[in-house]
């Protein structure tokens, strides 16, 4: 039994009906890890998640949660929360009460518990409110606190950032770093990159039901193709005849330098990139920014989206 | 997948997870709070344990009363039958719609807000969910059933009074035999209940967020009064799993037809466990990854209800085989028997009322001669065509007496017989009593015949 993984998958396979939603996953998730799952529709994310959550049975290989082997249980062990499609809230019942019918049912109603999860999301001020009356952002801050209750040692979360404001997305981001300080693993899907670049240690990248990359965000820069990249320089004229004449760069947009503007985009790969900087240096020309237009990882999904578009 | 090994799986499931898995109490607890605290489910509540207090209080101070329903005539003369006016109302509109409400959107409920991944998650057992589920609707169904019945009876006690009442063969009950037979009445019932309730959880199982999964008990329970009216044989009336809200009234007949209300409510209980099992059954295969599901399928069809419709063949099938009765149960010897022995004891009743000497039902030796459209149809079956000429003797005077009633059967055995003279005896609305004008006992009055022939005659 391998006790050091939040989650170890091989192979996991998931079929509904004649639709593949999961062939051959293989998914590692370490205590105290955030680890993105990110694909375009379809991919299976939220099937991988449901599997993790115990909501579904895989039809194929192996799955380990918090060291023990799930097999055909539809049930997943003691120590996992989260929520897909959304937290399950009642509307007749206030923010409170949902949490504390949902201590009783776990068999630890704690006031003080209820309101540090209240307070750790941010909804102390709306404990007493209704849920029918609550935003997206609320909702799913309130789904957060629900799965706190149970001091998870795994946490499944189906894009959490949904209609979060700013102030909302600033608590969640607190709490799952805190979680995962804490030892706890966190699993979570989003189709915002920003927020998965922020959290995230590692991502895992589905399309049709396929693992097509997994590891650090870092990587991807280093392993996917030619990215656009932001140039803002000193001498934006010599800093584009620079970029003209070394190997591996194109630059792609120079609008900005027609229109006065210090900045242009070059497109390139990681070694090409890093030939430019050293060139510009040597050529006193000071790089005041650099920066990728589109994230490593907002490219390799929208790649994916592309390819699924040409390929129907 | 078969049944068995859903449930090979479920039981793996059960050991696997272990100390993870939220008790059935707990459980019920949670669906418990989820259930009161909607508003609708409150005012439900409210409104039956206040409402049949507030109508019976309203009757007491009206001059007409509700004849048209069974020991509606007697309102006024004692506070027993309140209790039963209300459960006449409760069978055929306040108990369909109360199972709808609950147990038909106990499922459904979960549905409509998106929380069956929320609440697996949490209990880790579909098969606790269920039973927690059904307990807790099951409770709120009692609740309010108990509410109808408590409040009705109080409000007709404190309002009338604890008087003796009428049964249905006109022979009079005790206040304390009456109120054993109320609550007997209140309890049978529970049996058709727990069939409309069952038939609400598998409604609200298989049909998901739709709306007919909420009807269905209400349409289930108006097809069978539908069918209570049509001129059906005895044995589909008596497999039909509302028939125990009928079948309560032979409980306030002397002696007590017994038969028929038993067949209703095992047929009732057996509705009860089939609908559910089914439910279960149903609710164990779904899938809860799949957000489009709303369990319309051909599958919730032939699994919900085809093996309903099996059963109601089954029991007709049964009760056909067991007891003689293709036919109405409505026959000239069974009329003639139960106008008679109803005037008897009304006529008893009518002669204290006028403070006259003391007769007994075996002094008056009271017979009924009846036939059906002038004599030129065959006596038997439900109509308004009904004419009975009754007879009966008083100690000391040579010539019988003679009254005549004109009848109006319904299929289900029950019957409005309306005197039609002589005026003395039940031409009048009221009689002058020695306290003042009262209701006559002999001008209307309502009666049943058993469509069985099972009890026997006391």
């Amino acid at each position: 039994m391998d006790t050091l993984h939040a989650v170890r998958a091989r192979g996991v396979s998931k079929c509904f009906g004649d639709v593949v939603a999961l062939d051959g996953v293989d998914l590692d998730v370490a205590p105290g890890q955030i680890h993105g799952l990110v694909g375009p529709n379809g991919a299976g994310k939220t099937t991988l998640l449901g599997l993790l959550l115990g909501l579904a049975v895989a039809d194929g290989g192996h799955l380990e949660i918090l060291g023990t082997p799930v097999g055909r249980a539809l049930a997943a062990p003691d120590g996992v929360a989260g929520f897909v499609d959304g937290p399950g809230l009642y509307p007749s019942l206030t923010a409170r009460q949902n949490l504390a019918a949902l201590a009783a049912l776990r068999g630890g109603a704690r006031t003080a518990g209820i309101d540090d999860v209240l307070d750790q999301v941010g909804l102390t001020d709306v404990a007493d409110d209704r849920t029918r009356g609550f935003s997206l952002g609320m909702r799913q801050r309130l789904g957060l606190a629900a799965a706190l209750l149970t001091r998870p040692r795994l946490l499944v979360l189906d894009e959490p950032a949904n209609g979060l404001d700013p102030a909302g997305k600033r608590h969640v981001h607190g709490v799952l770093t805190r979680l995962a300080a804490d030892g706890t693993g966190v699993v979570l899907s989003s189709h915002r990159m920003d927020d998965l670049e922020a959290l995230c240690s590692e991502v895992t990248i589905l399309a049709t039901g396929r693992v097509v990359f997994s590891g650090p965000p870092g990587k991807l820069a280093t392993e996917s193709r030619e990215l656009d990249y932001r140039l803002v320089t000193s001498d934006p004229p010599a800093a584009r005849q620079v970029a003209a004449d070394t190997a591996g760069i194109r630059v792609v947009d120079d609008a900005g330098a027609r229109h006065g503007v210090d900045r242009l985009v070059v497109r390139a790969l990681v070694p090409a990139l890093d030939e430019l900087v050293v060139r510009l240096v040597q050529a006193r020309i000071a790089v005041r920014e650099l920066t990728p237009v589109m994230s490593p990882l907002e490219a390799a999904f929208l790649a994916l989206t592309e390819q699924q578009e040409t390929g129907r | 997948m078969t049944a068995t090994a859903v449930d090979d799986l479920h039981d793996l499931n059960d050991r696997a997870v272990g100390a993870g898995r939220v008790s059935v109490s707990r459980g019920y607890r949670f669906e418990l709070v989820k259930l009161v605290s909607q508003w609708r489910i409150r005012l439900l509540v409210l409104a039956c344990w206040i409402a049949p207090a507030l109508f019976v209080a309203g009757v007491g101070q009206q001059s007409t009363l509700p004849t048209d329903t069974l020991f509606g005539r007697w309102m006024l003369a004692t506070g027993w039958a309140a209790p039963l006016v209300m459960l006449g109302f409760a069978g055929t509109w306040a108990l369909p719609l109360l199972t709808s409400v609950v147990a038909g959107d106990v499922f459904a409920s979960e549905d409509r807000l998106g929380t069956w991944r929320h609440l697996l998650v949490a209990v880790r057992s579909p098969r606790r969910i269920f039973v927690a589920k059904s307990l807790a609707s099951l409770t709120v169904i009692l609740l309010l059933v108990a509410g109808l019945a408590c409040s009705s009876t109080l409000g007709g006690i404190v309002a009338v009074g604890n008087q003796p009442l009428v049964g249905l063969d006109g022979h009079l009950l005790a206040p304390g035999d009456a109120a054993g037979r109320v609550l007997l009445a209140w309890v049978c019932v529970l049996a058709p209940t727990l069939a409309l309730a069952a038939i609400g959880l598998l409604g609200s199982v298989a049909l998901g967020r739709s709306p007919m999964g909420l009807l269905l008990p209400a349409l289930v329970a108006l097809a069978m009064q539908l069918a209570q009216m049509l001129p059906l044989p005895v044995a589909v009336r008596l497999a039909l799993p509302g028939y125990a809200f009928i079948a309560w009234n032979g409980l306030f007949t002397s002696p007590m037809q017994i038969g028929p209300l038993l067949i209703g409510i095992a047929v009732g209980l057996i509705w009860a466990v089939l609908a559910t099992a089914l439910a279960y059954l149903l609710f164990l295969r779904r899938d809860f990854t799949d957000l489009t599901y709303d369990g319309s399928g051909r599958r919730a069809i032939t699994a919900g209800l085809l093996p309903l419709a099996g059963l109601l063949a089954l029991t007709v099938t049964v009760v056909a085989v067991a007891t003689p009765s293709m036919g109405s149960g409505i026959q000239q010897d069974k009329v003639q028997r139960s106008v008679a022995t109803a005037f008897a004891h009304l006529y008893r009743l009518q002669t204290r009322q006028l403070n006259r000497p003391d007769v007994t039902e075996a002094q008056l030796r009271a017979s009924a001669a009846c036939n059906k459209g002038a004599g030129q149809l065959a006596a038997q079956g439900p109509g308004n065509d009904w004419r009975c000429v009754v007879s009966w003797h008083l100690p000391g005077i040579k010539a019988a007496g003679t009254a005549i009633y004109q009848l109006d059967f319904t299929a289900d055995g029950r019957f409005v017989a309306d005197g039609d003279g002589p005026k003395e005896v039940n031409g009048y609305f009221l009689v002058r009593t020695p306290t003042g004008a009262a209701p006559n006992p002999l001008w209307q009055f309502d009666g049943n015949v058993e469509l069985l022939d099972t009890t026997l005659e006391g």
